[in-house]
């Protein structure tokens, strides 16, 4: 039984950090209605900013955490700018086969810097206290306790401040918010720039826990919280951090109760399932086709 | 009035002429290994990238998982290649090896396409992607197949001779299929899919057809593909080599079989004449599709064909159609 509530802990840890990486593909996906696949390279990205605050400038744990998030949130704003902005008009095949494209190029770009797998010192102390038979480290806890602070400061921004307001009243009508007086353009980079931030927070916190890193990492993490996206309902935030963490709990079940070589075969599969029978996910709602 | 069809002299020069280039260019020498090399693959990814162009391009959807039947065609013809077919024999049967991967890979397209009735774009994309990850991962769990280890020791089979014949017969087969009566219909669903189902078009037919045809010819690919590299593992079927033959479409022109072509042979002879940049080339690639993406996303060709592809006469339902609509110019009806 310990054995189970000790996995339940992991799920939480996994699932929180695939929670805070899907909150960035819902909220693009909620205002510009396109799937932006260089997500999960943005997040690998953050991982390698933290490791050179790190390693070459010697932070501490937090101005690490802000040094990474502040520079993955402005790496997303210029790809904004120069790769998705002039696609805005063009049929979304365009833009997801930018996006592709430009997630390649940093994934290929980390390789040509500098190849090889990093490893990430330990910024903060880690204790391990046994509680009821289960290990519990203050890492874990960290993590945990981070991304739920940090999904409660996402949640305060959209629903109680004006920019959190225009968010939801660009991906509501995209055109007559521009005639409201709405700076449309700056209200989707403050987009991309939270999403971006988030997922930078989540690639420093998975480059403490699971401490080497490489170029490649943000492909399989990237696609994991895509489909945790999906599960929640692609667009809406709250079901992003919801699918995050049900897609980390069957992540571990999958680990824990059987081969672990089926946990990536298992999380497609539920993708392609929740595709067929329910798209829009559990807190989404079914979208119309006017003819 | 019938405009009379040309039987082009072009190609039946150009295809035996072609073919026996073909023989002559390993016997007598001319080029070194490394171009025949370079060859081959260029064959392979025009058989690669018509057979996207025909869903993505005729067909109007979004399938960015085709290295997915690519894989499952390379396994396949493999397996039967070294596990099943005695040594001795291989060289005659290899014809037979590829059509049994291409029917694999078709068979998996098949489950493919059923998805494909109810979403459409974005959607579908993540379908055929996930599809593509669904492939790569049970490829690494059956440990008797290699997994991740991968599979080798499959003769050097490709040849310049093989890979023309089936370049040519995989051009003629989809260029066939489109300018069809009932290819028709592919172009319908691109369109207007709505409209097309309304005039009584089976969309759901063509749309099988469409993702079995596609994915046969790319698990034939896969197949050539294997038996040239001789040695095959899950990584190599992974979303770089769809993204690959997506740029190999999308830089030649979609709903262009000529695109298709000069898609591939552009992207193939690039690749390797920027092999002086080392992993430079690989951040170089990328950026070609972005910049594609933003000022030419109709590709060279645009929607533009070669004329010698497209048939000089109508088809019969529309020839019907226009005796009928003389018919009645001459004796009209209230």
């Amino acid at each position: 039984m310990s054995y189970f509530f000790q996995q339940s802990l992991n799920a939480l840890q996994l699932g929180s950090i695939y929670a805070l990486i899907a909150l960035g593909y819902t909220m693009v996906y909620g205002i510009l209605r396109m799937i932006n696949f260089a997500h999960g390279d943005l997040f690998m990205v953050g991982a390698f900013f933290c490791f050179l605050a790190a390693t070459v400038l010697h932070f501490p744990f937090l101005p690490t955490l802000l040094v990474s998030m502040a520079g993955v949130a402005f790496l997303g704003v210029i790809i904004e700018r120069l790769a998705y902005k002039p696609l805005r008009q063009a049929p979304r095949v365009s833009a997801v086969i930018t996006a592709l494209g430009v997630g390649i190029f940093l994934e290929n770009l980390i390789l040509a810097i500098d190849p090889y797998p990093k490893h990430v010192p330990l910024l903060i102390g880690n204790t391990t206290w046994d509680l009821l038979g289960v290990s519990v480290s203050s890492l874990q806890v960290l993590i945990i306790a981070l991304s739920l602070g940090l999904m409660l400061m996402l949640d305060f921004i959209v629903r109680r401040t004006m920019v959190g307001i225009a968010m939801r009243a660009i991906s509501w009508d995209k055109t007559i918010v521009p005639l409201m007086g709405v700076p449309v353009n700056l209200v989707i980079s403050i987009t991309f720039a939270l999403g971006a931030g988030l997922g930078a927070a989540a690639g420093t916190m998975y480059g403490l826990a699971y401490p080497v890193i490489d170029p490649y990492m943000g492909i399989m993490v990237g696609w994991k919280a895509f489909i945790s996206a999906v599960v929640g309902g692609i667009g809406n935030i709250r079901g992003a951090m919801i699918g995050g963490f049900i897609l980390g709990t069957v992540e571990i079940l999958v680990v824990a109760y059987f081969p672990s070589t089926y946990k990536d075969f298992v999380s497609f599969a539920l993708l392609l399932v929740l595709l067929i029978y329910r798209p829009y996910g559990i807190l989404g709602k079914p979208q119309t086709q006017k003819i | 009035m019938r405009i009379p069809c040309s039987r082009n002299i072009k190609f039946l020069v150009l295809i035996p002429g072609g073919w026996l280039l073909c023989f002559l260019i390993p016997r007598l020498g001319i080029l070194n290994p490394y171009v025949q090399l370079v060859f081959i693959y260029v064959g392979i990814n025009i058989i690669l990238a018509t057979s996207l162009n025909l869903i993505n391009g005729y067909m109007g959807e979004f399938s960015v998982g085709h290295a997915g039947f690519m894989a499952v065609g390379a396994y396949i013809s493999s397996l039967l290649t070294v596990r099943v077919i005695p040594a001795s024999w291989n060289p005659y049967l290899f014809p037979f090896a590829l059509v049994a991967g291409g029917m694999g890979a078709g068979l998996v397209g098949l489950i493919v396409a059923v998805p494909s009735f109810k979403t459409r774009g974005d959607y579908l994309a993540i379908v055929t992607l996930a599809f593509n990850m669904i492939v790569k991962s049970v490829i690494e769990n059956i440990e008797a197949i290699g997994g991740p280890r991968g599979l080798l020791g499959m003769q050097k089979m490709t040849t310049l001779p093989w890979v023309f014949f089936w370049t040519v017969v995989s051009i003629w087969i989809i260029r066939n299929f489109v300018y069809s009566n009932f290819g028709r219909g592919v172009l319908s669903i691109r369109e207007d899919e709505i409209a097309g189902e309304l005039m009584g078009v089976n969309t759901r037919r063509v749309k099988l057809l469409g993702f079995v045809i596609s994915s046969f010819f790319a698990g034939i690919a896969g197949g050539l593909f294997a038996h040239n590299l001789q040695f095959i593992n899950p990584r190599v079927f992974d979303i770089l080599k769809s993204t690959d033959i997506l740029i190999m479409v999308y830089l030649g022109g979609v709903g262009s079989i000529a695109g298709s072509i000069i898609g591939a042979g552009i992207y193939t002879l690039l690749l390797e004449y920027l092999r002086f940049l080392k992993e430079w080339r690989m951040v170089l690639m990328p950026l070609l599709l972005v910049f594609l993406m933003l000022f030419r996303p109709r590709g060279i060709m645009g929607l533009r064909e070669f004329k010698g592809f497209v048939p000089q006469y109508y088809l019969s339902a529309v020839e019907l159609w226009l005796a009928r609509r003389k018919k009645e110019d001459v004796a009209p009806s209230h």
